[in-house]
């Protein structure tokens, strides 16, 4: 090898660094420009005349280019790159915002006066249309409730729970700990993304002529109602699941391995408990998507007015579809808003389980959260 | 409680891409051996099929035997997990369990292989693996905390605690020290040095002092080329590994005139 000197006199290439500093700006000078831009949007529409959305847009636009030209001329051009991208990730979040705020306020203000003892202890048996003539004419209070749907909502949500968790955690635990690349993995893999994407309606059929077959025509009971929402929800939890597990380190599997632990000992000791917080979320979150279904358990479970907690027998009522049933079908027609004000009722339920569910799924991340500190 | 490793013609696969070829060696009861050589050149893939943790990878496979005092571990009957139990594994990154505490790693070993231990036995053992790896002292009083509280090297040797609990016969260690500061490193190497009165170690490592100040034999690895297999060039008592080896490949690598 010959080690060739470097002359002295060769040039230094530029390849460095490009010089582009940066230099501290005021705290607040976004603030300020976001001020005057809807300032001057204001004053724009002043004399145009006033429309609010054009104040808003028109004014967002003055202030992500004013943002820009600031930050830049005041702080270096990668400052000024940094403030755009920033307003325009904060202008996304408030456009994903609005409507959230605004099915949230809709139902809470629409919904809360309907919810009262008697709502929540009561069903619908036996009411007669007069009820609401005389709730609109004399302003009676609302008469009825929505008890067997809770009821109903609770006992089939629960049993799709208590069908699919086991199906699809053994099933992710196959995929993540044993099938991994196989052929029978892979073709688990394909028809679970199919399950995933089939229509609820479907699940709905399913269920309807599965028990349709096995008890005769037309049977709709509880079980046939959580078995399509289980259709629903297998895909959901071996997805969230299979995720959950293939995050836990190989390392430690290995580590367990090494200490002469078997491998299902492994999986159940070691791996599941390091997964469990994310187990359980994905767990949460499938019930939370199922809950509110509708279609399915028109068909499976059928319609009722009365309460009835025995799921092996006879239709039942849940949330969604007693809110589609009072919308589409008012106890009195004439008289459609009380049916109406119990209709959202009952959605704002839905969306209260909806909001404990994903509590609770926090919660349970927590307790089983792997420890740290000392 | 410790055992000599026969090593008989050892091929050694992912796929079909042979990373090791044709190993031969003896590794003596009692005794510290180390395995230096190139990044590559199939050390820790060849240290793993000593206690057949090379399989778990998928596709990865042997030909060839390694004997234990006279013992196949790749016989037909032979029950990796019991293979496992009987050589213990220290990876090259500390790794407890994060679900347990300092206590219940150290057990882990005994707890998971389901055998039951009072309370008297438990705390004796965790004492003793403790002690056996020099972190009884700074332990002694946060037993009950996360094993993942602890610095790298008390990680590090916790991890060590949770391999001998399980009184293995022979310890692998894989680059042990290579996320250590010197004065942990200095601690595992004392370690070792009193493991070998009980067990036979196996120790991988990129330190050639380390390797110098610790092992009794050494072994030397390397790789004609990218894609090539990895092959064990020679195998001696370390004084002559490192004052006047056989094989001109050797005496370039220790003396840093590697490539
Ligand atoms: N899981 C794997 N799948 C496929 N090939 C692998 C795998 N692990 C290692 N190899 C290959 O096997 C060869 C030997 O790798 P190995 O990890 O045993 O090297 P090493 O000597 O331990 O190196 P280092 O000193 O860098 O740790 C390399 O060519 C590597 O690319
Ligand atoms: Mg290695």
């Amino acid at each position: 090898m010959t080690t060739a000197l470097v002359t002295p006199e060769e040039p230094k290439l530029d390849h460095g660094i490009e010089e582009n500093p940066v230099r501290p700006a005021p705290r607040f000078a976004w603030l300020i420009v976001l001020l005057a831009s809807f300032a001057a949007s204001a004053a724009l529409f002043a004399a145009l005349g006033f429309s609010i959305v054009g104040v808003i847009i028109v004014g967002y636009v003055i202030y992500l280019i004013a943002v820009t030209v600031t930050y830049s001329a005041m702080a270096g051009r990668r400052k000024g790159t940094d403030q755009l991208m920033r307003s325009l990730i904060y202008g996304a979040f408030v456009l994903a915002l609005i409507p959230l705020v605004s099915v949230l306020w809709t139902v809470i203000s629409i919904g809360a006066p309907a919810i009262s003892a008697d709502f929540l202890t009561k069903d619908m048996y036996g009411l007669k249309g007069v009820v609401d003539k005389a709730v609109v004419e004399q302003g009676a209070p609302l008469q009825g409730g929505a008890l067997h749907a809770i009821l109903g909502t609770l006992i089939i949500t629960a049993i799709a729970t208590l069908i699919s968790v086991p199906i699809g955690l053994f099933t992710a635990i196959y995929l993540v700990e044993y099938g991994k690349t196989s052929r029978l993995a892979k073709s688990i893999r394909f028809f679970v993304d199919v399950m995933t994407g089939i229509p609820s309606i479907v699940a709905g059929l399913f269920a309807f002529s599965l028990f349709g077959i096995l008890f005769g025509i037309g049977t709709k009971n509880g079980i046939a109602g959580a078995v399509a929402l289980a259709v629903l929800m297998i895909p959901t939890v071996v997805r969230n699941s299979e995720e959950m597990l293939r995050i836990v380190p190989n390392e430690l599997r290995e580590a367990s391995l090494a200490l002469g632990v078997p491998v299902w000992k492994t999986v159940t000791k070691i791996v599941i408990p390091t997964a469990a917080s994310g187990l359980a979320s994905g767990v949460t979150l499938a019930i939370a998507r199922v809950i509110g279904e509708t279609a399915p358990l028109l068909l499976a479970v059928g319609v009722t007015m009365k309460t009835n907690v025995d799921p092996f027998n006879g239709p039942m009522n849940t949330l969604a579809v007693y809110a589609y049933n009072l919308f589409k079908f008012p106890l009195n027609p004439g008289y459609r808003d009380p049916s109406l004000e119990r209709a959202w009722g009952a959605v704002l339920l839905l969306v209260i389980f909806v909001v404990l569910l994903n509590l609770l799924a926090r919660f349970i991340a927590k307790v089983f959260a792997p420890k740290t500190g000392r | 409680m410790s055992k000599r490793i026969e090593v008989n013609d050892l091929h050694v696969y992912y796929g079909n891409f042979l990373a090791v070829e044709g190993v031969s060696m003896t590794i003596e009861a009692k005794s510290v051996t180390a395995f230096i050589g190139p990044s590559g050149c199939g050390k820790s893939t060849f240290l793993r099929t000593l206690n057949r943790m090379h399989e778990v990878i998928p596709g990865a496979r042997v030909e060839g035997d390694v004997l234990v005092d006279g013992e196949n571990l790749y016989g037909p009957t032979v029950d990796p997990v019991n293979v496992r139990r009987q050589v213990g594994m220290v990876f090259q990154r500390p790794n407890p369990f994060p679900t347990m505490s300092i206590k219940q790693n150290v057990l882990a070993g005994v707890t998971l292989n389901s055998k039951k231990l009072s309370n008297s036995a438990a705390d004796e053992l965790t004492e003793r693996s403790l002690r056996g790896a020099n972190l009884w002292e700074e332990v002694k009083d946060r037993l009950d905390k996360p094993g993942s509280g602890l610095s790298g090297g008390q990680q590090q040797r916790l991890c060590i605690a949770r391999a001998i609990a399980i009184q293995p016969e022979i310890i692998l260690m894989d680059e042990p020290c290579s996320a250590l500061d010197p004065i942990s490193t200095l601690a595992i190497e004392d370690l070792i040095n009193e493991l070998k009165d009980q067990y036979t170690v196996v120790i991988v490592t990129h330190n050639m002092q380390q390797a110098a100040r610790v092992s009794d034999r050494t072994a030397f690895f390397n790789i004609a080329g990218t894609g090539k297999p990895g092959k064990l060039i020679e195998l001696a008592d370390t004084q002559t590994i490192f004052q006047n080896p056989t094989q001109k490949a050797t005496e370039d690598y220790v003396s840093g005139r590697f490539g």
